[in-house]
């Protein structure tokens, strides 16, 4: 494509997007006149009509407070949750419906876990490891207990090509109670040898908690082969609504932890003197649950059962291939994209600086391209620190993108040169 | 849509490329504050030289957008020299300018604020507004000091 053709869709389309697109909504409108062409997915997924119409069907048709009323609709309205979260259950392959546990977001997931199961067997002197590559949503939770608890943070390296560096990790894990961390990183797409950590971790008996953010919406997962203790994403980034995310953990230490907050639904009894914990997973959902958006998590499940998991990552890594190659062989002498280069290692994220430009100006000037990339620190600093950036741009894909999505962001690329490049 | 050329005027492109009064000022006399835009992770350090109610001297660094650079480097060229009142007059003038100031902030005539009349522009583009009053308000803090 020369600099001066238009932004034509003439590049090969992906059959996964190709058969996707037109079910998202969203996708169909334009900015500034042009077709939007959305490359934020690792911030948010847009929604399929499937989910907004699940949605909308519940609050049309059956909405009632769930668990607690004896009449048609309110039973209509608990089994509708209880079928979803029996989708989460299948779609992460656990053993139970009861260790799901529906919260907000990943970051109230790691928050819980902090608080009530670090609460309750982290003191002073014990160690959790985390890595450099980590979002806040898995430091800040940290932090407030080591300085509650004076509990001791340890930090796994990454090397040159953002691979977490191994070499330390049975020094590292000496003393650990717990090691968390991402499967997928927001910022590099580096995915680590999860097994590997996991295996070590508990050789040591340390427990692991995996940052599924990222990982979840992108990978076919199954806690049992990831290995790990303790999972934690959104709904968001996997096509779901907002507002909903899922805590997945093994039965027995989900039993053996207390409440992470008070109030109705999470409760057996309660008297003047105390209360009696609800049974899981409903020990950990207090309060009136977010029923429409976990009915609509329940869709996307469906939803993206019905691409497969395994044809997801199948498309991401394709995608990701052809941009690094096309970004590389269009914008190779100013453009430096972080993390691993092999697209086999990595997700759909990438992370790139442009000569000197700041990301903050990169991203205004793709924006009048309806271009929609991020721009920032990406929530995780120490990171950003280590990677030598203030900030960086980040073009993140997911099913519904194709090749002209990337032509287009090389293309308008090239505009950002014109305005910022060397006089 | 607000054009780009509303936010990257010649003026704020050319205070981009070559920033007037980067650098540092040896402390004491002069003071220090630094300001974070916790949304982007823009830095930035303002150095004040401040004698008799007068700004002698102003210096600032730190890493950012063109917006929050280009600020700072028509910031310091327009407060170098001026009284404190003047400072005041000048960050509720631009401020305003910003639409952050409302209660009748703008008493400096537009002429007053020379170059940082070329942000004007910012005002389209919201998420913009903090680029362009993080080394205001780390000023305050040093001037504070
Ligand atoms: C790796 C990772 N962890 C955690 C989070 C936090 O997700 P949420 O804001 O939905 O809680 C994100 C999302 O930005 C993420 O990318």
């Amino acid at each position: 494509m020369s600099a001066t053709a238009p932004m034509s869709a003439t590049a090969p389309t992906s059959d996964l997007a190709a058969a996707t697109k037109t079910d998202f909504p969203l996708l169909a409108r334009d900015v500034y006149g042009k077709p939007i062409v959305y490359l934020d997915s690792a911030a948010t997924s847009q929604k399929p009509q499937a989910v907004l119409d699940a949605m909308d069907a519940y609050y049309r048709t059956v909405n009632a407070n769930v668990h607690r009323g004896a009449y048609h609709i309110a039973d209509l309205a608990t089994q509708a949750m209880e079928e979803a979260r029996a989708k989460l259950q299948r779609f992460i392959g656990a053993a139970s419906p009861r260790e799901v546990i529906f919260c907000r977001n990943a970051t109230e997931a790691v928050n819980l876990v902090a608080h009530s199961w670090g609460r309750t067997n982290l003191a002073a002197g014990d160690a959790v490891l985390l890595t450099h590559m980590e979002h806040h949503a898995n430091i800040v939770p940290w932090h407030m207990l080591a300085s509650e608890r004076g509990v001791e943070l340890r930090w796994l390296p990454l090397d040159d090509d953002g691979r977490l560096d191994l070499r330390h990790l049975d020094q590292l894990l000496d003393g650990a109670r717990l090691v968390a961390f991402s499967a997928m990183s927001n910022v590099l797409g580096t995915i680590p040898p999860i097994r590997r950590i996991a295996d070590a971790a508990h050789e040591r008996g340390a427990l692991v908690l995996l940052d599924g953010a990222q990982y979840v919406p992108h990978m076919p997962t199954d806690v049992a082969e990831l290995g790990c203790d303790f999972l934690a994403f959104s709904g968001h980034k996997m096509c779901g609504p907002t507002g909903i995310g899922v805590l997945w953990g093994r039965e027995e230490l989900l039993e053996a932890m207390p409440p992470f907050m008070g109030g109705g639904e999470m409760i057996l009894n309660v008297t003047t003197e105390g209360f009696l914990p609800n049974e899981l997973p409903w020990k950990f959902e207090a309060g009136t649950p977010a029923i429409a958006e976990v009915v609509g998590l329940g869709a996307a499940v469906d939803y993206l059962d019905g691409i497969g998991m395994e044809a997801v990552r199948r498309h991401d890594v394709s995608l990701t291939a052809y941009a690094l190659r096309t970004l590389t062989e269009r914008h190779g002498e100013t453009l430096t994209i972080h993390g691993p280069p092999e697209p086999a290692a990595r997700g759909g994220v990438l992370s790139f600086e442009f000569g000197e430009v700041h990301a903050h100006d990169i991203s205004q000037v793709l924006d009048t391209h309806a271009v929609c990339v991020r721009a920032g620190h990406h929530c995780a600093k120490p990171l950003m620190r280590r990677l030598g950036a203030v900030a960086t741009a980040r073009a993140s894909v997911y099913i519904y993108n194709d090749r002209s999505d990337i032509d287009h962001l090389a293309e308008a690329l090239d505009r950002v040169g014109d305005l910022f490049g060397p006089q | 849509m607000a054009g780009l050329e509303d936010l990257y005027r010649e003026i704020v492109l050319d205070h981009y490329r070559n920033p007037r009064n980067r650098g540092e000022l040896p402390c004491p006399p002069a003071q220090r504050a630094e300001g974070f835009n916790p949304l982007c992770g823009d830095e930035v350090v303002v150095y004040a030289d401040v004698a008799d109610g007068v700004v002698r001297d102003v210096r600032f660094g730190g890493q950012g957008c063109s917006i929050s650079q280009s600020t700072a480097s028509m910031m310091s060229v327009a407060v170098k020299g001026r009284s404190l009142e003047e400072v005041e007059k000048l960050e509720r003038s631009f401020k305003s300018m910003m639409s952050i100031v409302t209660d009748g902030g703008e008493t400096a005539s537009p002429a007053d604020l020379g170059d940082l009349e070329a942000l004007r522009g910012v005002v389209k583009f919201p998420v913009r507004i903090k680029c362009a009053t993080l080394c205001w308000n780390t000023l305050t803090e040093t001037l504070r000091s």
